[in-house]
């Protein structure tokens, strides 16, 4: 069948093709152009006096704000800082958060009884306890990734629990009919039927581990991109704030795109 | 004649829920003989999939026992293999990784119990598609490849729980013939649930109706067709089906409306 669309393609499906590459060039073309006129905009208004750079900064002071950090090296310690508590943040908070999980599957008591007490952690902001972890934690990295840790556990528990309640009836029955154990249950079926589930938990977390960690940074900590943007903020510096806010976004794209390509590599069989 | 190989003997079952008591079976017996091909039906929500559940000793009944090869039913054992009403063919795996489930739950996987595996992919025309994931078979292909994880364990008696319902008509017919087949040739005693007569009558030696719940039975009919080649697609042409339908339809008694 490919071989001979290959060999010939009808008038039609080439301008169908035409078509389709056109559209794909404009969404491109629109998104650059948004960017683009967003810069300029900004650099032009700044520079015609209708906005304040030293409250809004603006692109080229951005720029070089950036090149400073860069040349005397403070940028990746920074970025690293940050990234580093992050990604423990949402890795241990989706391994815990799956093994609580595990244990609640595995007792309907246990479960049972500590519903109310998941209900109320989930609906608790967690930036509250901040203070908490500070006075118990001390002022540095500790504090900081156990608050990325508590914005994504629980919601990791309920959602993967939730997974693994609603796995097929029938597919555990199944199993039961050959005579497997518990633990039979939970490795054969539970756990590889809820991959999809842990995955979106992991998805979910890498965001909640970023509000964990700038948060926990703009408490506590003396480096990191959250500690550049409050201390930038402090000291009234626009630029340095906005450069850091630009370089979050960056990094944090990377990093969901960098979980996305993780999430089709393991639902390779569903293709 | 054969020998009874299924013993039913005075099963009743009752349910207890937080809102009372249901009675689901009231009192079953049943003989079933080796290599017979055995149709239950009844009205639904009459407890022949329970039933079957107990056979299978998954579910204790509440009263009776149920005695297999000489031995009383006490949990899942290897005589018997379960059917479910879907293949559920697990899609993270492939279908040679699918018909290995009940041997790798019960530590058998080994080179002998592989070679008999792959005879019977080989035999019904899987082995092709052994590194294919299930979704990607036909909807009789699925069910040949579920029949084969449940004939991997090589049990004597094979319980069938309605295992057609999921498919559409067409594929129903040619699945049933197919599995009917394949029972026949691989030498196995099966039980068959459904709702549907004309697949029970096609299919079974001897029907089994049950009355509504609390189930008792019915009525039993030993199927005797004139037809030369007692496939279920020939069973249906024979002129005694349409008698044998009328009589167990009537039997159920299903008002509608």
């Amino acid at each position: 069948m490919s071989v001979n669309r290959d060999i010939f393609v009808s008038p039609e499906r080439q301008s169908y093709l035409k078509q389709m590459k056109k559209r794909r060039q404009n969404i491109i073309l629109g998104r650059v152009l948004i960017l683009i006129g967003i810069i300029v905009g900004w650099e032009a208004a700044a520079d015609l006096g209708i906005i304040d750079p030293f409250i809004t900064s603006q692109p080229s002071k951005i720029l070089t704000t950036i090149i400073n950090l860069h040349n005397n090296g403070q940028l990746y310690n920074h970025i690293w800082a940050t990234v580093a508590e992050t990604v423990v943040g949402f890795i241990v908070g989706t391994a815990f958060g799956t093994l609580i999980a595990i244990g609640l599957w595995w007792s309907d008591y246990a479960c049972k009884i500590l519903d109310p007490y998941l209900v109320v952690l989930n609906s608790l902001p967690k930036p509250a306890l901040g203070p908490i972890l500070i006075v118990w934690l001390g002022n540095g990295k500790p504090a900081i990734i156990a608050m990325a840790l508590l914005i994504s556990l629980i919601v990791t528990i309920i959602m993967v629990l939730n997974g693994f309640l609603e796995v097929d009836k029938n597919k555990i029955k199944l199993l039961q009919t050959f005579g497997a154990s518990k633990a039979q249950i939970l490795t054969k079926v539970i756990l590889p039927a809820s991959v999809p589930t842990v995955i979106s938990a992991l998805k979910i977390n890498v965001g909640l581990s970023w509000v964990g960690v700038i948060m926990g940074e703009f408490l506590v900590s003396k480096e990191g991109l959250g500690y550049l943007i409050i201390y930038g903020s402090q000291v009234f510096e626009l630029d340095l704030v906005m450069s850091s806010v630009i370089i979050l976004a960056i990094v944090a794209a990377i990093m969901y795109q960098a979980v996305s390509y993780l999430e089709t590599r393991f639902m390779q069989y569903k293709e | 004649m054969s020998q009874i190989i299924v013993h039913v003997d005075k099963i009743g079952l009752t349910y207890q829920t937080a809102e009372g008591e249901t009675e689901a079976i009231k009192d079953i017996s049943m003989d079933i003989y080796e290599k017979d091909f055995v149709g239950i039906v009844g009205p639904s929500g009459c407890g022949k999939s329970t039933l079957l559940s107990i056979i299978a000793g998954l579910i204790k009944p509440t009263r009776g026992t149920v005695i297999v090869d000489g031995q009383a039913v006490d949990g899942p054992s290897n005589k018997m293999g379960y059917m479910l009403q879907e293949d559920y063919l697990f899609e993270w795996r492939n279908i040679w990784q699918n018909v290995l489930l009940g041997l790798e739950i019960q530590n058998k996987v080994n080179e002998s119990t592989k070679s008999h595996v792959e005879q019977l992919l080989k035999n019904y025309g899987l082995y092709e598609f052994r590194y294919h994931y299930p979704h990607q078979l036909s909807g009789g292909m699925r069910q040949r490849a579920a029949l084969i994880r449940t004939l991997a364990l090589n049990p004597e008696i094979l319980l069938l729980d309605e295992p057609f319902s999921a498919l559409d008509y067409q594929t129903r017919l040619a699945v049933s013939e197919e599995v009917a087949a394949i029972i026949k040739q691989e030498g196995k005693t099966a039980v068959l649930v459904t709702h549907d007569i004309s697949e029970a009558i096609s299919m079974s030696d001897r029907i089994y109706v049950l009355s509504q719940r609390p189930a008792i039975v019915k009525n039993v009919y030993d199927i005797r067709l004139s037809c030369q080649d007692k496939t279920p697609l020939n069973a249906r042409k024979c002129p005694e089906f349409r008698e044998y339908f009328n009589s167990i339809w009537k039997e159920l008694d299903i008002h509608v409306g």
